[in-house]
């Protein structure tokens, strides 16, 4: 246990001793938490148009300015035929145009019907299907208000609509958990991995394999200064939510940072069992970062809702470590529901912290043998 | 001239004798390309709702039924306490909860007016706004119907109505994977490229052989740009790879030319790979290399215009943007596939992306110091 | 410019902030000699053959090398010299046939230069069957010899060994010396540092540094004379005791 504890004091001299490294590492979450929570949202705002605008009258004037005046819409770019749309969709400089028709007003007033056009660029479906369906709310509204004012139609069904957990519908409360899913793993699995096969690389690994300590610990010691840091990164990204992103901690605050030192276990152990199937830098770097970065972030849910995709990418879905944790900070953090609602995720996080490490000394004990 | 030759020699010669690292080079990011854009459907059809019905009356259940036909939702629980819908909500298997109160058709039909409550899971922004605005939809739709239902008089429309029609562009179909593919694609490249020059120098300088090459005449901008050639040459081999999977799997073709995209990938590389080498240049060690292109890359993606619309970013955060590379491929791949732009359309993002280009090599051979 | 002169150096220092690696340090070396730089650990050998050799800016004083002013003048320098590091410093994942060609390469060697000399330097190292064989299944001495085989490979005027026989058995080493012997004997100046007393032995004349400081220099015989030692071990343990810093 001496030695053990030893071989911890060195890994931790190593990391102390590279202050430019352990300045990236601690930094480096309290940065990306910073600029993801305020800057990313699922939500599509201020976004560019244009409008075709035929009749120059007074009604389309009306609406034009009340397309202007919502959070949704801004700048609008003024269009003189139907075939500057698509000039300005392929310079980008514009996602929706809105075609007013000739005699606009004159016809709501004389046949009470005409029709505005909506077209959109599809080259980014989500954000053409948004539009689309905020400018039609737009229009529908304004006609509402502007023709059908003093009308009480008859038997009307009101919806109240109330947004649950989120009723600000900030970016911060998807892309807080999310951001700290991805950088606690990442950086757990990219740097154990990383320093071992170092080791493998300079050599140095035999030297400690001759030592009397078991050849699992030295690798286990090798990982423990990195749970230490993260989970300074845990409270820290944790006390940023709170206090900088206004994401309150609606759960228990013991069973979210439990959770997370999970989390962290298990990504230690992937970096583990990565860096015992490489021989170089490069390769645990390609597997650890390139091989887990998109993936993750398609997988986890933060970006793209699991119960969305089709099954197949449901089941594949399954695989990434942090899928699970997502959907544990989400509910801890942000619901605020308890162990009973969360059993099955930590479960699940608990068999792969189990198979990584399994695998891990495995595939150490043949290299060894 | 000639010692750019040998410097190149060398360089294949490393890349080509690690088959490990080789298979994982081009295996990777086909796989990837492959299975992700699947995973990448922002189409908000099978909304999973949980309804609370208390009235149990023809109308209430008219109403579900009207909701379920749409095609939009998905009813995962149909029951009479509201709390256990919420329990759906808190578990994930339910993103709306519609919530019928009792008297709802005593009301409608009585009063002239009833009220239903939806509330939604609004941790996830496009979902909670889509989805409400499919249910408002449904609701106004099945409102106009009962309307008419009541109303017999003949219908003459006294009060104008302005109609909406509309047009999706570009991609009539709505396919998210003719967005999705090249996006991909664009980063996969961008993270093997960067990746693999951030941590190429500072390997030599691990393993000690640059001591040995800085003793040497070579030239700093020779040595640089032996080190960038063979990996744009390779950027450009899984840039090809990748339309060709785009092309068997997806049936993705261009709608512009592939002499557009490759100009502007041929430049676009050369700035991600000046940025790798940087990075390089300043490490110590390859592991910092390592940490500091993952910092770089988790902005550049998340914050590459992908995933989420720049537009709707905060001022000071589209200026951020203004500085990501990816930002401008994704822009542009984007027009070139989906909108067939040509070069003068995207003049603007090859200029800069150019400077970045310029700069950032600059810097690397700057950076780079022969003698400490 | 002292053209007899293959390298000079007159109070040459390097100072790492407070610490001066190298103090003051002045000496010449003639063309064509073997001249050997000792000390212990840390006693700024190998800093101050990195300033000559272009790989570090002193801090103070003046030094050539070839001819050439070690501030102005390093990329010059660096096309007449060769140097042969005290990490190992061929590229392992390389052959040893592409490990030649690419520093002959660079150092702009013809092709026809590069064939015809790497044949007669394996046949010479007695490596042609390695000829094709990654540097990394080499044994340790056989890296090192190659390694000083390709640091003089384009014909550089001086070398520069930093430790090069530093781990390599007894057998090896008198090889290594007398590839330098070769080396000298056809006019290429010597510049090596050692820790090892008996290789001074072979050296035309030794500077002894202690602290930074050269605290010693003139050839082996006068050296033990001077300080009536028997062999460079005395003479070496009398200096070794005044130094100050420890290992490091």
């Amino acid at each position: 246990m001496k030695q053990f504890r030893s071989f911890i004091r060195k890994e931790f001299y190593h990391i102390l001793r590279d202050r430019r490294t352990l300045f990236i590492l601690l930094g480096m979450p309290v940065i990306q938490i910073i600029i993801f929570g305020f800057a990313l949202t699922n939500e599509v705002t201020n976004s560019k148009y244009a409008v075709l605008d035929n009749a120059k009258d007074i009604v389309s004037q009306k609406l034009i300015q009340r397309i202007e005046a919502s959070q949704y819409f801004e700048g609008a770019t003024r269009l003189y035929s139907y075939d500057d749309i698509a000039k300005a969709f392929r310079k980008g400089a514009i996602k929706i145009a809105i075609v007013i028709p000739p005699h606009f007003a004159e016809d709501l007033g004389q046949l009470h019907t005409a029709q505005v056009q909506l077209v959109a660029d599809a080259s980014d479906p989500n954000v053409a299907n948004t539009l689309v369906n905020y400018a039609s709310a737009i229009i529908n509204d304004f006609q509402q208000n502007e023709f059908n004012k003093d009308q009480q139609l008859p038997y009307r069904i009101l919806a109240e609509q109330r947004m649950l957990y989120n009723p600000q519908l900030k970016g911060a409360y998807n892309f807080v958990p999310g951001v700290m899913a991805m950088v606690l793993l990442l950086v757990c699995t990219m740097m154990t991995a990383i320093t071992i096969v170092k080791e493998k690389e300079t050599g140095t690994m035999e030297i400690m394999l001759v030592s009397p300590l078991q050849p699992l610990l030295i690798v286990v010691a090798k990982a423990v200064p990195y749970l230490l840091l993260s989970i300074i990164n845990i409270i820290s990204i944790l006390l940023l939510s709170v206090y900088v992103l206004e994401v309150p901690v609606q759960g228990n605050l013991f069973l979210l940072i439990g959770e997370s030192i999970l989390f962290t276990l298990v990504s230690l152990s992937l970096g583990l069992l990565i860096s015992a199937g490489s021989n170089s830098q490069q390769t645990a770097m390609f597997i650890s970062l390139i091989g887990m970065f998109l993936p993750t972030v398609m997988f986890s849910g933060f970006m793209f809702p699991v119960e969305n995709m089709p099954k197949p990418m449901q089941v594949i879905s399954n695989i990434v470590p942090a899928k699970w944790y997502y959907t544990v900070v989400k509910s801890v953090m942000i619901k605020g529901v308890g162990f009973k609602a969360i059993w099955k995720e930590t479960l699940v996080l608990t068999a792969m912290l189990f198979f990584f490490l399994g695998m891990a000394i495995r595939n150490f004990k043949i290299r060894l043998a | 001239m000639r010692t750019l030759k040998f410097l190149l020699q060398k360089e294949f010669r490393q890349i080509f004798r690690d088959p490990a690292i080789l298979r994982l080079i081009f295996i990777m990011p086909v796989i990837q390309l492959i299975v992700l854009p699947l995973a990448a459907d922002y189409e908000m059809k099978n909304i999973n709702l949980a309804v609370t019905d208390h009235d149990h009356s023809a109308y209430s259940r008219e109403l579900v039924n009207k909701i379920k036909a749409s095609g939009y939702f998905k009813l995962v629980t149909y029951n009479e306490a509201y709390k256990q819908s919420l329990t759906a909500i808190e578990n994930d298997q339910a993103d709306l909860i519609l919530e019928i109160p009792v008297h709802f058709e005593k009301d409608l039909v009585k009063e002239d007016a009833a009220k239903v409550f939806v509330s939604i899971n609004a941790i996830n922004g496009t979902k909670a706004g889509l989805g409400g605005a499919y249910l408002q939809t449904i609701l106004r739709d099945y409102n106009q119907a009962v309307r008419e239902k009541w109303i017999q008089f003949p219908r003459i429309k006294l009060l104008p109505t302005i109609d909406i029609t509309y047009a999706n562009w570009f991609n009539p179909h709505m396919n998210y994977k003719y967005f999705m593919v090249p996006g991909i694609l664009v980063l996969l490249l961008t993270m093997i490229g960067a990746n693999l020059t951030a941590i190429n120098i500072v390997r030599e300088k691990e393993i000690g052989t640059i001591e040995q090459i800085n003793v040497t005449p070579i030239r700093k901008h020779h040595f640089i740009l032996g080190k960038l050639i063979p990996f744009w040459i390779l950027g450009l081999v899984i840039l090809t790879l990748g339309f060709g999977v785009a092309r068997i799997v997806y049936g993705i073709i261009p709608a512009g030319s592939f002499v557009t995209i490759y100009v502007f990938a041929a430049v676009y590389l050369l700035a991600v790979l000046g940025l790798g080498l940087l990075v390089s240049t300043y490490a110590a060690t390859q592991q910092q290399a390592m940490l500091v292109s993952f910092f770089i890359m988790m902005i550049f993606i998340l914050m590459g215009g992908l995933y989420t619309s720049i537009d709707s970013m905060p001022e000071w955060a589209k200026w951020i943007t203004r500085f990501n590379p990816v930002s401008y491929f994704i822009d542009v791949m984007r027009m070139v596939v989906l909108k067939g732009s040509g070069l003068t359309d995207i003049s603007r993002q090859l200029g800069i992306i150019a400077l970045f280009a310029v700069v950032l090599n600059t810097w690397a051979i700057l950076s780079y110091r022969k003698r400490s | 410019m002292q053209p007899d002169y293959a390298i000079t150096a007159k109070d040459l220092t390097k100072r790492f902030g407070d610490f001066t690696a190298v103090d003051k340090i002045s000496f010449e070396v003639s063309r064509g000699e073997i001249f050997g730089f000792l000390g212990a650990n840390g006693a700024g050998k190998t800093t101050a053959m990195r300033m000559l050799c272009g790989l570090s800016l002193p801090s103070a004083g003046t030094a050539t090398v070839a001819g050439f002013d070690v501030y102005r003048d390093n990329e010059r320098i660096k096309k007449r010299i060769g140097y042969m590091s005290q990490k190992f410093s061929l590229y392992e994942d390389l052959t040893v046939k592409e490990n030649i060609r690419f520093y002959g390469g660079i150092y702009g060697r013809s092709d026809l230069f590069i064939k015809e000399q790497t044949g007669y330097l394996l046949q010479h190292l007695r490596l042609e069957k390695e000829g094709n064989t990654l540097v990394r299944a080499l044994p340790l001495g056989w890296k090192q010899k190659l390694a000083f085989s390709v640091a003089i490979f384009h014909e550089p005027d001086i070398v520069f060994l930093d430790e090069p026989t530093g781990g390599v058995d007894p057998v090896t080493r008198r090889e290594f010396w007398n590839m330098i012997y070769e080396a000298s004997a056809k006019g290429i100046t010597v510049f090596v540092t050692t820790h090892y007393l008996d290789e001074a032995e072979y050296c035309n004349r030794v500077s002894i540094m202690v602290d930074g400081k050269i605290e010693a220099l003139d050839s082996p015989s006068a050296l033990k004379q001077q300080f009536s030692a028997a062999s460079m071990d005395g003479v070496f343990l009398q200096l070794a005791r005044k130094a100050k810093r420890t290992e490091g």
